[in-house]
């Protein structure tokens, strides 16, 4: 059976706003989608880098003398919540992936344009309620894990708006999910067969199972806490015989594969990145696939390794254990493949790149901290204080970040169809790199010397340390500014970039930049060698 | 621009260079239903892990009778086939006999509401009494939540299938499969909360 999906939708469009004003529309366009995601996604990431601020400044000395320590954790937890649920998962998955993925499946849009737009229109309002919810009784206190029964016992207005607002984003991130699987299995132009995909879609498509295994169970257990906060039942509160270790194995079945549907999109964005830049093909096109695969799989099966200080019985630990350094191999796989394709390279040291050489640096190093902590006695050392911090940090902001500033300067050609300035650009990377690095390094020491997270004060002994992660952070909020001011005066003033600034491959530099309604003037290119770099007919 | 241009635009288009493509609207559908599926998975857990490890305090009342269950069961499983009549009915044009079916669908939904409201209000323990009560409503509430939002749908379509000005014909069954679909999965769910909750 065929039917018009597609041309009642485009008409529709037809009848939508044009230039600017369409990106505050409800717009059926991907590309419009993509752009809607990634500058809500920024704003957020100025409200919660804000936050970050206020956090590394209370932190400067060891009494809680800028933030009263209730106000200081409700920072944190927005700071927390605003970052996961707001910036990098919507940006990874929301942005780049409805931007990109139409192009590579060679389809004129995403299989469901409606659910999409839904999808996204979803994201502002809740991002709104929960930030609103400061300036009602005080926001959530208990951190983005919402653990009970802290969450049961702090205010509750908060964490009730708190709930709500996860739920919202959790239903876009479905929604987004359904939409990806069923592009990247269903659309692809004929001819085009599944091994011949650029690399992004397959870790789309990994990020997408992910999202739609463990994003309901999370919403479940969430309206499990809102009746144990509204009804008072008693699932998750010891007083009334329920079980908190439910809702953190509950929690962490969504929550550890978060982190994967954190990385994985940048795992797919940096392997699109690193060809073009270094001329050569990809290294390990299958291996890559059948890793991403089995981060997919070994990810639904390690969220206790959240768990060891819980009482979790010995069998349990040896399980989870071995089955997270599991993980370590994929994910080595994947680091040697990329170092593989820059090495003997014609490398371009742009901006572009110099993210992605960063993201590597700065994910190996999390990675190995992670191998770390996945091992229980070295984890029930460790466990609250800020190793775990810095080892999460530099898996999302070292890793997801750096990837997602490296894919703005790679794709703004194509978008805004100028060059960015590449002066500015590694400016912002020299700020971003040391920053990063000044502020989150140190505190492995903090953590090994039994420093705990989550608290407004801490023992003197610490000051100089946090001191040193204060002016790392400092660098960081800087380096915002020669970004932004880049971002803005290219769009006026860059040079004009033409179709394809960087000689790629991938489908997406084979149209106009920007690029028309319907991506293609004809029909889409078929690209059977999306890594064909070196081997025919360019350098 | 007017709606009729549109239309108009609508028509010009289809015939020349819009790509026809196939409708995975039931595809995307069934992974929509496995996250669902995801949701209840989660809820079970729960409720099996608690059964493990948590023990009722001395002199809690947790008892369950089995006749309006097994009911329920046997209404949801008829529904299943009634509606699995529509869908045949309407494949071979006929309508009238569609909308019937589907009509007796929604009525064994709706008769299986009450007896559910029924079972509620006869049982010796409430909402808060103790953690097995709680999973108890929240599981099968959560069920009855799908049911509800099933009957409405079904209702709405059997107004769609009527034979002057129906949306819904042969050549668009959409509609009614997505429900039929969503009802099976809603039954499936039923049986195993029957078995995990009641028999188990």
């Amino acid at each position: 059976m065929t039917i018009l999906i597609d041309n009642k939708a485009k008409v529709k469009e037809s009848l939508q706003p044009k230039g600017f004003l369409r990106y505050f529309s409800f717009s059926l366009d991907h590309k419009v989608i993509g752009i809607q995601y990634l500058v809500c996604g920024f704003i957020f990431y100025l409200v919660g880098g804000t936050l970050a601020s206020a956090i590394r400044i209370e932190l400067i000395s060891p009494l809680s003398d800028f933030l009263p320590r209730d106000v200081y954790n409700q920072v944190l937890t927005l700071h927390g919540t605003i970052m996961i649920f707001l910036w990098i998962v919507p940006v990874v998955n929301g942005a780049f992936g409805n931007y990109l993925i139409p192009f590579y499946v060679g389809a004129r849009d995403m299989a469901f344009p409606r659910l999409n737009a839904v999808a996204f229109w979803l994201i502002p309002p809740s991002g709104l309620m929960l930030i609103s919810s400061y300036f009602i009784e005080g926001a959530a206190q208990s951190g983005w894990t919402a653990y009970p029964p802290l969450s049961i016992t702090t205010p509750q207005s908060g964490q009730i708006i708190w709930i709500l607002s996860v739920l919202l984003l959790g239903g876009s991130s479905i929604f987004g999910g359904i939409n990806f699987i069923v592009t990247i299995l269903k659309l692809r132009r004929p001819g085009l067969k599944l091994m011949n995909l650029p690399m992004y879609c397959w870790a789309m498509l990994g990020t997408s199972i992910l999202v739609v295994l463990s994003t309901p169970v999370l919403a479940g257990t969430l309206i499990l806490l809102s009746f144990d906060i509204v009804a008072h039942t008693g699932f998750f509160n010891p007083a009334l015989g329920g079980n908190v270790v439910v809702y953190q194995h509950l929690f962490w079945f969504y929550s550890h594969p978060a982190v994967y549907i954190m990385v994985l999109p940048a795992f797919g964005l940096v392997s699109e990145i690193l060809p073009i830049h270094c001329r050569k093909p990809l290294f390990g096109y299958t291996t890559m696939v059948f890793s991403i695969m089995g981060i997919v799989v070994l990810g639904l099966v390690v969220w206790a390794h959240h768990m060891f200080t819980s009482g979790t019985p010995p069998w349990m630990r040896l399980f989870f254990t071995i089955a997270t350094a599991f993980i370590a191999v994929p994910t080595g796989i994947k680091f040697f493949n990329w170092v593989a394709t820059m090495w003997g390279g014609k490398i371009s040291l742009n901006s572009a790149m110099l993210f992605s050489c960063g993201f590597i640096i700065n994910f190996v190093f999390g990675g190995i901290t992670g191998v770390a902590l996945a091992q229980v006695p070295f984890d029930i050392h460790v466990h609250d204080t800020y190793f775990v911090v810095a080892h999460f940090h530099y898996i999302v902001y070292g890793g997801s970040v750096f990837v997602i500033f490296s894919s703005i300067y790679h794709w703004y050609p194509k978008v805004v169809g100028k060059l960015l300035n590449e002066n500015l650009g590694y400016l912002h990377f020299a700020l971003t790199f040391i920053g990063f690095n000044l502020c989150f390094a140190p505190q492995h020491w903090l953590g090994l010397n039994g420093m705990p997270r989550r608290v407004a004060e801490y023992d003197p002994q610490f000051q100089l340390v946090n001191q040193i992660s204060s002016l790392g952070a400092l660098f960081m909020a800087i380096s915002t500014i020669p970004f932004l001011v880049n971002i803005f005066i290219s769009i006026k003033k860059g040079a004009i970039a033409g179709n394809n600034p960087w000689n790629g491959l991938t489908p997406e530099w084979l149209t106009t930049s920007p690029p028309p309604v319907e991506n293609w003037e004809g029909e889409a290119p078929l690209v059977r060698e999306p890594y064909g770099y070196g081997k025919d007919y360019l350098s | 621009m007017t709606i009729l241009n549109s239309s108009d635009e609508i028509k010009k288009r289809s015939d020349d260079q819009i790509d026809h493509h196939e409708d995975y609207r039931i595809f995307g559908l069934i992974i929509f239903l496995i996250a669902d599926g995801m949701t209840f998975a989660g809820f079970f857990a729960a409720y099996l892990t608690y059964k493990a490890v948590n023990p009722l305090p001395q002199g809690s009342v947790y008892e369950l009778e089995l006749a309006i269950p097994t009911l329920n069961t046997i209404l949801l499983l008829i529904s299943s086939a009634t509606f699995h009549k529509a869908g045949k009915a309407l494949f071979n044009q006929k309508n009238d006999i569609s909308q019937k079916w589907l009509l007796i669908t929604a009525s064994l939904g709706i008769t299986f509401l009450i007896c559910q409201l029924f079972e509620y209000f006869n049982l010796p323990f409430g909402l808060t009494d103790n953690l097995f009560a709680s999973t108890f409503y929240a599981l099968t509430g959560f069920h009855g939540l799908h049911v509800t939002l099933g009957t409405l749908m079904i209702l709405i379509i059997s107004w769609q299938t009527r034979i002057n000005g129906g949306r819904i014909t042969y050549k668009n069954m959409f509609p009614l499969e997505a429900v039929e679909l969503y009802w099976h999965f809603v039954d499936g769910i039923w049986v195993i909360l029957f078995i995990i909750l009641y028999l188990y």
